[in-house]
């Protein structure tokens, strides 16, 4: 092996420069393989800004000649699943509401579609396993217990729609009035009392007592004689120790103050009518689903 | 060599050197800076954008400031994925307000182009005071604090005006109703019938349900309203793009 710093005569060029008399620059050619590898990058690069959309131009791009496009392949790739589903989901439209359940194909393509839909869209609030956040006015859709009524209509209704939005005008609508200018700080201490007694909770009897002439007053327009509820208004039964805003004397008490209402968003602008009926036959199926009388 | 001996002229003479030299940095300056003149063919033509409400735009300084787009993006990609999990996929029109764009490069968060109108106003005052309240398994840290910062609308009228220098169409109609616009959009009650000539679709109401104007309410009206302008009905691809 040579050292580099003698070159063999005649086989390696340099490139003119000579420093302190003798040292010389050699013009060593590079590696071949490299050499063609940087060439065909060149060739490379020129073919794809000819085949796919490139140089920026006045009006537009160049378009290329393979005709790329993300969203032309976005929409070919929608296309294609909604062509796959087509049948289906139109089948799914087309069914009474009361009818998805009893055709198993049908059920289970909207079950499947259903918990898709419910994972991407109502998780966020209803909880991944649909349980919704316990006193805090996400509604748990697991149990028996429906403000605005559990039949597979009704939940139809509510997830199209929405609740106490403004975004759409048949949106379930209700709204609790704030009772802390209309009852006297004893009185709402006595209908708390009270309304702590419909569910059998711990509870002072004598203000109980004083409160249920108050809540017949008040609170029954709504919330029905025996604190039953009433669906058509959203009204929660109150005698049921399932609590929307939780149960404590403070937070009945609050919720009689100043009320919250909850608001759920409607969902006819995001997700088309079959996912709209996936996701209530899947919330349907999960357990506290109603037989439509 | 002779291409290097010719090479050899430029090497030994300063003055051609340098000009030479400036002649290949114009063409590399040219590549880079020409498209930019026709930046607007980029931009689809779409009904609906507008600037944002003095209020939006307030809580889109607190959306920068606190660091959002370090976690949540506002692009959504055109792929089936996200224009399933998202929705429509977002067009270059949607951000053409945004000094500076919001589209972020990481997704720690979801996605949140299309947010507004997606969930409640009670849950985004939930989920930003405790976010594992509502979504037990999220990593995002706690932003109660804004509930109990209240902001005036004093400085929202020169950063509109800044906004305006930059090419965001703020009248100076919008500019002098500033002060009022910000106010209004809290207040259900009020006189809105100014604010909403001004700003179409903008979203009256008490976001965090408390007195005042926080800065939880203006970033809530931004969240709210965030890929609610553009009407997708009247939208129509172009596939050349």
């Amino acid at each position: 092996m040579s050292s580099p710093n003698t070159p063999k005569d005649g086989q390696v060029e340099t490139t003119g420069h000579v420093w302190d008399e003798d040292l010389e620059e050699f013009n060593n050619p590079l590696p071949r393989w490299w050499l063609w590898t940087f060439y065909l990058t060149i060739i490379w690069g020129v073919a794809y800004t000819i085949a796919y959309p490139a140089w920026p131009l006045i009006s537009q791009a160049t378009p290329g000649l393979l005709g790329y496009s993300t969203r032309a392949e976005v929409a070919t790739e929608i296309t294609r699943v909604e062509t796959a589903n087509a049948s289906i989901e139109q089948r799914l439209v087309d069914a009474e509401l009361t009818a998805i359940a009893t055709d198993p194909e049908l059920n289970q393509f909207a079950l499947n579609a259903g918990a898709a839909v419910f994972r991407t869209n109502c998780s966020q609030c209803h909880g991944a396993g649909a349980a919704g956040v316990q006193a805090s006015g996400y509604p748990n859709l697991l149990d028996d217990d429906w403000l605005w009524g559990g039949d597979i209509e009704a939940i139809h209704t509510t997830v199209s729609h929405g609740i106490r939005n403004d975004l759409d005008p048949d949106a379930r609508f209700s709204e609790m009035p704030a009772f802390a200018d209309v009852l006297s700080e004893e009185e709402i201490a006595q209908t708390a009392d009270y309304v702590l007694s419909l569910s059998g909770q711990e509870h002072d009897a004598a203000l109980a007592a004083a409160g249920e002439t108050l809540f017949l007053d008040n609170c029954a327009s709504c919330h029905g004689d025996a604190g039953e509820g009433m669906r058509d208004l959203g009204a929660p039964n109150l005698g049921d120790a399932i609590w929307l805003y939780g149960g404590s004397r403070e937070a009945i008490t609050s919720q009689i103050v100043a009320p919250r209402n909850g608001v759920m968003p409607p969902w006819t602008q995001r997700l088309t009518e079959a996912e709209i009926r996936a996701v209530a036959t899947y919330v349907h199926g999960l357990g506290g689903g109603e037989t439509l009388e | 060599m002779s291409i290097l001996a010719k090479h050899k002229i430029l090497e030994t003479n300063a003055t051609l050197l340098l000009v030479f030299a400036f002649l290949v940095v114009t063409i590399g300056g040219i590549v880079q800076i020409a498209p930019l003149f026709y930046l607007e063919n980029t931009i689809e033509d779409v009904e609906g954008m507008r600037p944002y409400s003095p209020l939006e735009l307030a809580g889109r300084e607190i959306y920068v400031r606190e660091g959002c787009y370090v976690c949540h993006s506002q692009m959504i990609r055109p792929m089936r994925d996200e224009v399933e999990r998202y929705g429509h996929y977002s067009l270059a029109a949607e951000s053409k307000y945004d000094r500076p764009f919001q589209w972020g490069s990481k997704r720690t968060g979801p996605d949140l182009a299309r947010v507004g109108g997606r969930y409640s106003d009670e849950w985004h005052v939930d989920h930003l005071i405790d976010p594992q309240s509502v979504v037990p398994e999220s990593v995002m840290p706690k932003y109660g604090f804004l509930r109990d910062r209240k902001i005036e609308p004093g400085y929202i009228g020169e950063l509109m005006s800044t906004h305006a220098i930059l090419g965001v169409p703020y009248t100076e109609e919008m500019i002098a109703e500033a002060d009022a616009d910000f106010r209004a959009q809290i207040d259900p009650f009020g006189d809105t019938d100014g604010l909403l000539a001004r700003y179409p679709k903008a979203q009256v109401r008490n976001f965090d349900r408390e007195p005042g104007v926080s800065e939880m309410d203006a970033l809530i009206a931004y969240l709210q309203m965030l890929g609610t302008l553009v009407d997708f009905s009247t939208f129509e691809a172009v596939a050349s793009r």
